[in-house]
Formats: C-alpha cells, sequence, structure tokens
C-alpha cells in the first residue's frame, strides 16, 4: 500500500514509480467495476423486463388493477398504491417521531444525554431488517388485530414498522442539517432576546429547510425500497387496500414473493416491476440530492 | 458611550458577552460577579436573560444577516416581541432603517435577500434589527472588524450618532476608532481590567505604565 503514497515514490526511483502504475490501474479497474456492476444490472432488469412491457403496453402495466400471473394479466397499479401508502405511513411515524428528535438533539438536549440518544437511535440502524419484521410480527400485527376489524396485517403496521426502520435516517440527516447552520444566525437571534423555541422555529428550521427535505426524502426512498420486514407483516394481497388497516402488497414484496416459481413472461413481469421500483428509488434519490444542493433561499 | 480596548485574548469580548448574559449559552461556562443595569442586579433570579438581551443587544464581529428578506430580518424583532399587524411593522422596520442609515439604499428592495447587501450595509442592516427591539444598551464587538475602510467610516459615523441615544460599548482593537468614538475607555490585559477612565485622559496621561506601553504601540 505504501506505493500509492506519492511520497515514497518519488524518494525511491523506478520501482516504486512502477508500482505506483500498476496500484493506479487496480485502483482503476476497481472503481470501473463498481460502476460498471451498477450498470450492468440496471441493462439486465430493463432487458428482462422490456418484451412484457412492450406486449402488454407501459401504461396498462402502471395502471393495471388486476394482477394475475395465471391467466397472464399483469397490472400492478395496487403495488405502486401499496408501496405509495406505506411509506407514505412511515414518514408519518418516522418524521413524526424523527423531526422533534432532532430539534430535541441539535438544540435543547444536554450533552451527555444527546450522545446516549444518538447512540440509541444510531443502534437502531444496525438491527436487520427481518428483526424488525419478526418483533412487529410477534408483538405490532396481534396488538393491531384487536383494536381494529382486520387481521392485524396491514399497511399501517407496514408504516409503524418502517417508521421505526427510517428513523435512524431521519434523525441523523435532520440534525445535521439543523446542526449546520451558522452559529451566527443562532446568536443573532437570542441576542435580540430570542427564546431558544422562537430561535428553533424562526430562524433554524427555515434555514436548515433544504436539509431537511433532503432528509426526508431520502427516508423515503429507504422505505420504498425495504423489503423482508414489509412482507412480514402487511399480508401482501394484490388488491386495492380500502382503509388503513387492510391487507397491502407493495412494490418491492411483489418481486420476493413470487420470483421463486415465476418462469416465462410472469418472470419478465417481475423484473418489470423492478424496473419500476428502481425509478421510484432513482427519482427520490435526485430528488433529495436536488433539494439539498439548493442554496439558502432569502 | 464606553470603548473596551486590549491586545487579543484579554476578555473584552468574554466581558462584553456577560453583559447581556450571552455567555450563558457557551457550555461550561461561569460567571462571577455582579453588573447591574438601572440598579438592578443581572443575575437576579427574577431577571429574565431573554428579557435582558431585548434590553442590551448586540452586534458582533462578522454581520450575520438572516437568511431572509431585508424586511423579514427588520421585522423578526418586534415579532417574536409579540407585535402583529402589518402597519405597525412597517413603520418599525423604516424607522430602524432610516436610524441605521439604511433607508434610502434599501427602500427598495425590502423584499429581496438581505445576504445580497455588500458587508458595510449587512452590518447597518443588523444594527437597523437590533434598533427596532428599542434596547437601551447596544454591545458591539469589533463591528468594523470585516469591513473596509470606507464602510468602516459610515459605520463609525453611525455609532457616533446612536451614542447620543444609546448606552454603548465598543470592543475595538483599532485604538484610533476607540479614542474617536468613544467617552470612556477600559484597558484590559490577560483578563484583568488595568485601567478605565475618561478617553481623552487615559489616551493623554494614562496613569498605568502598561496601559501607555499599549496605546503607544510597545505591545500587544
Amino acid at each position: 500500500m505504501a506505493a500509492v503514497e506519492p511520497r515514497a515514490s518519488q524518494s525511491s526511483g523506478r520501482g516504486a514509480r512502477h508500482a505506483e502504475v500498476v496500484a493506479k490501474i487496480l485502483l482503476a479497474a476497481s472503481a470501473t467495476l463498481a460502476a460498471g456492476g451498477i450498470l450492468v444490472i440496471t441493462l439486465f432488469v430493463a432487458a428482462s423486463g422490456w418484451p412484457l412491457l412492450q406486449q402488454t403496453g407501459w401504461w396498462a402495466f402502471v395502471s393495471g388493477r388486476v394482477w394475475s400471473p395465471g391467466t397472464g394479466v399483469f397490472g400492478i397499479l395496487p403495488m405502486i398504491a401499496g408501496s405509495v401508502l406505506v411509506t407514505l405511513g412511515a414518514l408519518v411515524f418516522g418524521c413524526g417521531l424523527g423531526l422533534p428528535a432532532a430539534i430535541y438533539l441539535a438544540e435543547f438536549a444536554p450533552r451527555r444525554l444527546a450522545g446516549a440518544v444518538r447512540q440509541g437511535v444510531q443502534l437502531l440502524a444496525g438491527i436487520p431488517s427481518v428483526v424488525y419484521g419478526f418483533y412487529a410480527l410477534t408483538v405490532l400485527v396481534p396488538l393491531i388485530r384487536r383494536v381494529s376489524s382486520g387481521s392485524g396485517y396491514s399497511v399501517l403496521t407496514g408504516g409503524i414498522v418502517l417508521g421505526v426502520m427510517i428513523l435512524p435516517t431521519v434523525v441523523s440527516l435532520s440534525e445535521d442539517a439543523i446542526a449546520g447552520v451558522p452559529a451566527e444566525h443562532r446568536l443573532g437571534a437570542l441576542a435580540l432576546g430570542a427564546t431558544r423555541w422562537q430561535t428553533m422555529v424562526r430562524v433554524l428550521l427555515p434555514a436548515a429547510r433544504s436539509g431537511l427535505v433532503a432528509a426526508i426524502i431520502l427516508a423515503a426512498g429507504r422505505a420504498v425500497g425495504e423489503t423482508m420486514a414489509v412482507i412480514m407483516v402487511t399480508g401482501n394481497v394484490a388488491r386495492f387496500p380500502s382503509s388503513l388497516f387492510d391487507p397491502v402488497r407493495t412494490l418491492t414484496g411483489n418481486i420476493a414473493l413470487e420470483m421463486a416459481y415465476a418462469a416465462g413472461e410472469h418472470q419478465e413481469a417481475l423484473f418489470a416491476t423492478g424496473l419500476v421500483l428502481f425509478l421510484f428509488t432513482m427519482s427520490l434519490n435526485l430528488l433529495a440530492r436536488a433539494a439539498g444542493r439548493r442554496k439558502r433561499p432569502g | 458611550m464606553t470603548a473596551l480596548i486590549g491586545p487579543s485574548g484579554c476578555g473584552k469580548s468574554t466581558l462584553l458577552r456577560s453583559l447581556n448574559r450571552m455567555n450563558e449559552l457557551i457550555e461550561g461556562a461561569s460567571t462571577r460577579g455582579t453588573i447591574r443595569l438601572d440598579g438592578r442586579d443581572i443575575h437576579d433570579p427574577d431577571m429574565d436573560p431573554v428579557q435582558l438581551r431585548k434590553t442590551v443587544g448586540m452586534v458582533f464581529q462578522r454581520p450575520n444577516p438572516f437568511p431572509m428578506s431585508v424586511y423579514g430580518n427588520v421585522a423578526f424583532g418586534p415579532r417574536i416581541h409579540g407585535v402583529r399587524g402589518r402597519s405597525a411593522l412597517e413603520e418599525t422596520v423604516e424607522r430602524s432603517l432610516r436610524a441605521a442609515g439604511l433607508w434610502d439604499e434599501v427602500r427598495n428592495r425590502l423584499h429581496r435577500s438581505a445576504l445580497d447587501l455588500s458587508g458595510g450595509q449587512q452590518q447597518r442592516l443588523v444594527i437597523a434589527r437590533l434598533l427596532a427591539v428599542e434596547p437601551e444598551v447596544l454591545l458591539m464587538d469589533e463591528p468594523a472588524s470585516s469591513l473596509d475602510p470606507i464602510s468602516t467610516a459610515r459605520l463609525e459615523e453611525l455609532i457616533g450618532e446612536l451614542r447620543r441615544a444609546y448606552t454603548v460599548v465598543i470592543v475595538t482593537h483599532n485604538l484610533q476608532q476607540a479614542a474617536r468614538v468613544s467617552d470612556f475607555t477600559a484597558f484590559l490585559l490577560q483578563g484583568e481590567l488595568i485601567e478605565f477612565d475618561r478617553t481623552s485622559t487615559l489616551f493623554t496621561n494614562a496613569s498605568d505604565r502598561r496601559t501607555e506601553d499599549y496605546i503607544t504601540g510597545r505591545f500587544g
């Protein structure tokens, strides 16, 4: 590894220079492989889903309300609705809990407590998806079954589980956005006799707005892509839900549940589902980047 | 009007911040001693630091307008202190901007971002924002340190006018500025008050050698 350091190569002649060239090529190769891998996967997914999309038609595929692989009818609107609803639910719970937490951590919490809470929230990010799902399956599903008329496998259950799962993203990114507001703004407001709360609401949050929006969109991206915990608690019925307590199937769930036995055009339909999902997450990421890059408004 | 002078790190800014209890916002800071405002101890348990900071306003080294419009900046203070109603706010904004000598330059761009103003304009805007909450005391921490000579001259002119209506305490590195604009001067060294006197006396006939050495440029 020493060979990649420029200083080492300058002082020790031709052998080292040679090593540097080799190292450079190797590094370039791994970078290309990483980027190329993404490209290959994308192309593969697109190419595999393409024939079915041609045959059914893009619009019919995304607006079709019936998913019936046995009879060759492929419409994924219920799954799109499922993903959107569960993600919205996740945002309600994740942001409802996460934004106040971030505000507290950034401005009001005593330093020690803030450190402990931060650690705790980060720990949530390390819990495997399947563990969340298992916990929700044994605790949350029965609970919701008791308070509603449904089975407990529902939009609401999925939203709550995902809300907790996106908490680390929401909390840490929002806290960074708030803490990133220049200290002068904060001091300026306090020096005018603003309370800490007024300072937060009228100066810090508006100044951090673009960062907060980016945090929420990135969290939504995570929620849309999550699979395991969601299939365990949402019931996975490929039908339009009519209430929060109805079961629902997401785009990710659609692929994960049927890929084991799908073949032919059924398999193509799953790849096409993946393509739609990919478009969703990619546009969310692009949106988040655009929001984060935007200059602070005047 | 009082100027605080002394070499870097001697505690001028810290002293200034003590006067409106801004030091308390720095974690781990502690305070001793008594500061009285109109005969009342500012550390009195009945004294609300938020109210105190409204009465004792502060201008910082670097202009710090909020990332909002010129109007929004000046109206910020009155708004948080409960002033509602468009006409009342508009009147306060105009009066404050006039008092800060900025009105003519910004009257046509009140609703554009304050961040597009020049450094000198921003600093006067910050002063206007301060005047809008009707303070009694103005604390200024090297208000001209990031400005060019022309903006500095305009700012000094403004401070010269403000001293008639307000008690002003200013921290400065610029001795000529202290001599020009202040009535009283305090010389601090390594956290200690060395000398406090009428500016004219202190600059011409200092009673402590260290003060004399500093103002004649022998150190600092």
